[in-house]
């Protein structure tokens, strides 16, 4: 087997008293898509900042490829090529469409400290941002300014944003999240295109897309995942049932 | 807004705008109004200073409430050495903007650690530090300021002497600075400032580090501020603290947002509207500020984008 994209190994993170990430290991490899999924409060948004590098670990180690990442910023991890898409959409509002990708294409490139050749009629950025808007789908809104997108479109935007980088891997933080049903089935169809090329990490509440999706899942509950494995397996699994009927009793 | 529009407002306006001034001295000479030059040449002096701040303000939104301290590090560097016998502007310009810069570099990278109201704060702080650092300086006439007995020299021209060839200087310095930073505005580089401004996270997200970009955008803004003081110390012939004071940068501002923020034109617009508007209604009344401020509220109120937002017939942009 080779070996995995991103390793997570024995992460803590305490806020307080509150045990938020407890000796959490976990393993995407080459070619899947591996799903995290668990009741709210926990600590899924917390480990994706500790993957993604805006929380910092108070012990544990993340490796990407086989590198130690630990104590690398979120842009370095961005360089290095740690794709993400945000809970709540983070994308440029005032450029357009096209510029949001040829941004990400230009920050893929190296440093950006080019003063003087336009940069909205570069056709080294905007060939490339053209061609992922193709694939994702959105090619017909490229002249469109991205604050006007609708919420399933900027969706697909950041997931656009992301590729422009050349991603070795995708970190999606409930991508799915406020999508109507046509937008969730073609977010569905992108993100299965994409995965035999780029491994992905999805944090998802949507378990319909999440068993269409997952090659793997772990179930997280109170900061320490309880079970890891196939679709099947975690549907069959008794501590995952107790964990959800848990939460529905208390629902 | 349709493409005639956009058509209008970014090639028409300025282009009409520049063509103007660069008529004044014309219609100076042809009614013999002398005043008419160097208060023009003052406003354009401004304007370099506000076209500067709208750089960092407009595309950045790094609101700097101290950039006047740039006006009075470049006429300083000019009148501290006219005051040592060095007059040529081959020396005293340059000196004006590397000090200026080096400020900037300084300041900057300690303010940019801060966000929103801090970063404003804190540049004020900065402003004021070199404010009283001025008022100090008892050897160059202290809280007096600093008469020059004269202007920089170019060689044998009259380029700094002559109220023509200055003005022109200035104008020509203003539409440099003007076209260069809306290329660069442009550029990789601008669009980085302006991204960031709009998602911090995104940028961290897709491997880009703000921060270098804004100190590079702050430096350079510094530089051309101190620019701008060098002419300015020619054009009054005397440097005083009040150059630098809060007031100034504050004027500066009011400059960039009156006029329109991010078009870097729109800050000339806005210096020329708002030295004409002092000037004419403080011949009416001293309390003209009565005036001026309710009118600068119903300018950013309406014209969504400043002076700019109305000629443009106060559409959504």
């Amino acid at each position: 087997m080779s070996a995995p994209v991103l390793q997570l190994k024995n992460l803590n993170k305490t806020y307080g008293a509150l045990r938020v990430t407890k000796d959490l290991s976990l393993e995407v490899r080459p070619g899947e898509i591996h799903a995290v999924i668990g009741p709210n409060g926990a600590g899924k948004t917390t480990l994706i900042g500790q993957i993604a590098g805006n929380v910092r670990s108070d012990s544990g180690k993340v490796f990407f490829g086989n590198r130690d990442v630990t104590a690398l910023p979120v842009a370095r991890r961005a360089q290095l090529g740690l794709g993400r898409s945000f809970q709540i959409t983070a994308i440029l509002p005032e450029f357009s469409v096209l510029e949001n990708v040829a941004l990400g294409v230009q920050a893929h490139q190296g440093h950006s400290f080019h003063f003087f050749k336009p940069a909205d009629t570069d056709k080294g950025l905007n060939r490339k941002a053209l061609a992922i808007l193709d694939k994702v789908k959105l090619f017909h809104r490229v002249e469109t300014r991205a604050g006007d997108l609708s919420h399933g479109e900027k969706r697909v935007l950041e997931l656009a944003i992301a590729l422009a980088g050349e991603p070795k891997l995708l970190l999606l933080d409930e991508p799915m999240a406020g999508t109507g049903p046509e937008e969730t089935k073609n977010l569905v169809e992108v993100l299965q295109s994409l995965k035999t090329t780029i491994p992905m990490l999805l944090v998802e509440h949507d378990m319909d897309a999440v068993f269409q999706l997952a090659d793997r899942i772990s179930v997280l509950v109170y900061g320490g995942i309880i079970a890891t494995g196939t679709p099947d397996e975690i549907r069959n699994d008794d501590k995952v049932r107790e964990a959800y009927l848990g939460e529905d009793e208390t629902a | 807004m349709s493409g005639t529009a956009l058509l209008f407002r970014n090639r028409v306006v300025p282009v009409l705008l520049f063509l103007l001034l660069a008529l004044v001295p014309v219609y100076a000479t042809y009614m013999d109004d002398r005043f008419l030059l160097l208060f023009f040449t003052r406003i354009l002096v401004l304007a370099i200073a506000a076209v500067s701040l709208d750089f960092i303000l407009g595309l950045g939104a790094m609101v700097s409430f101290g950039h006047a301290a740039y006006l009075g590090l470049g006429a300083y560097a000019v009148g501290i050495l006219a005051d040592s016998d060095i007059w040529d502007a081959w020396i005293s310009f340059p000196v004006a903007i590397l000090v200026s810069g080096l400020f900037a570099l300084v300041t900057g990278a300690i303010s940019l650690r801060t966000r929103g109201v801090y970063f404003i704060m804190i540049t004020l702080a900065f402003g004021q530090m070199a404010y009283f650092t001025a008022t100090s300086l008892s050897a160059y006439g202290g809280d007096d300021g600093l008469t020059l007995w004269g202007r920089s020299e170019f060689f044998d021209t009259e380029i700094f002497s002559d109220a023509t060839w200055f003005y022109y200087l200035v104008f020509g310095v203003l539409l440099v600075v003007t076209l260069l930073l809306r290329r660069i505005a442009g550029s990789r580089f601008g669009r980085v400032l302006k991204g960031a401004k709009q998602s911090e996270a995104r940028l961290h997200a897709i491997g880009i580090d703000p921060y270098r970009y804004r100190l590079a955008a702050y430096v350079i803004a510094g530089m051309i501020a101190g620019l701008a003081g060098a002419l300015m110390a020619n054009q009054s012939e005397f440097v005083s603290p009040a150059y630098m004071s809060w007031h100034r940068s504050g004027e500066l501002i009011v400059m960039v947002i009156l006029g329109g923020l991010g078009s870097l034109y729109g800050a000339v617009l806005g210096a020329v509207a708002y030295m004409s508007l002092e000037e004419v209604l403080s011949g009416y009344t001293e309390h003209w500020r009565l005036i001026f401020g309710p009118l600068l509220i119903l300018v950013v109120l309406y014209g969504k984008g400043g002076l700019l937002g109305l000629i443009k017939g106060g559409g959504k942009s």
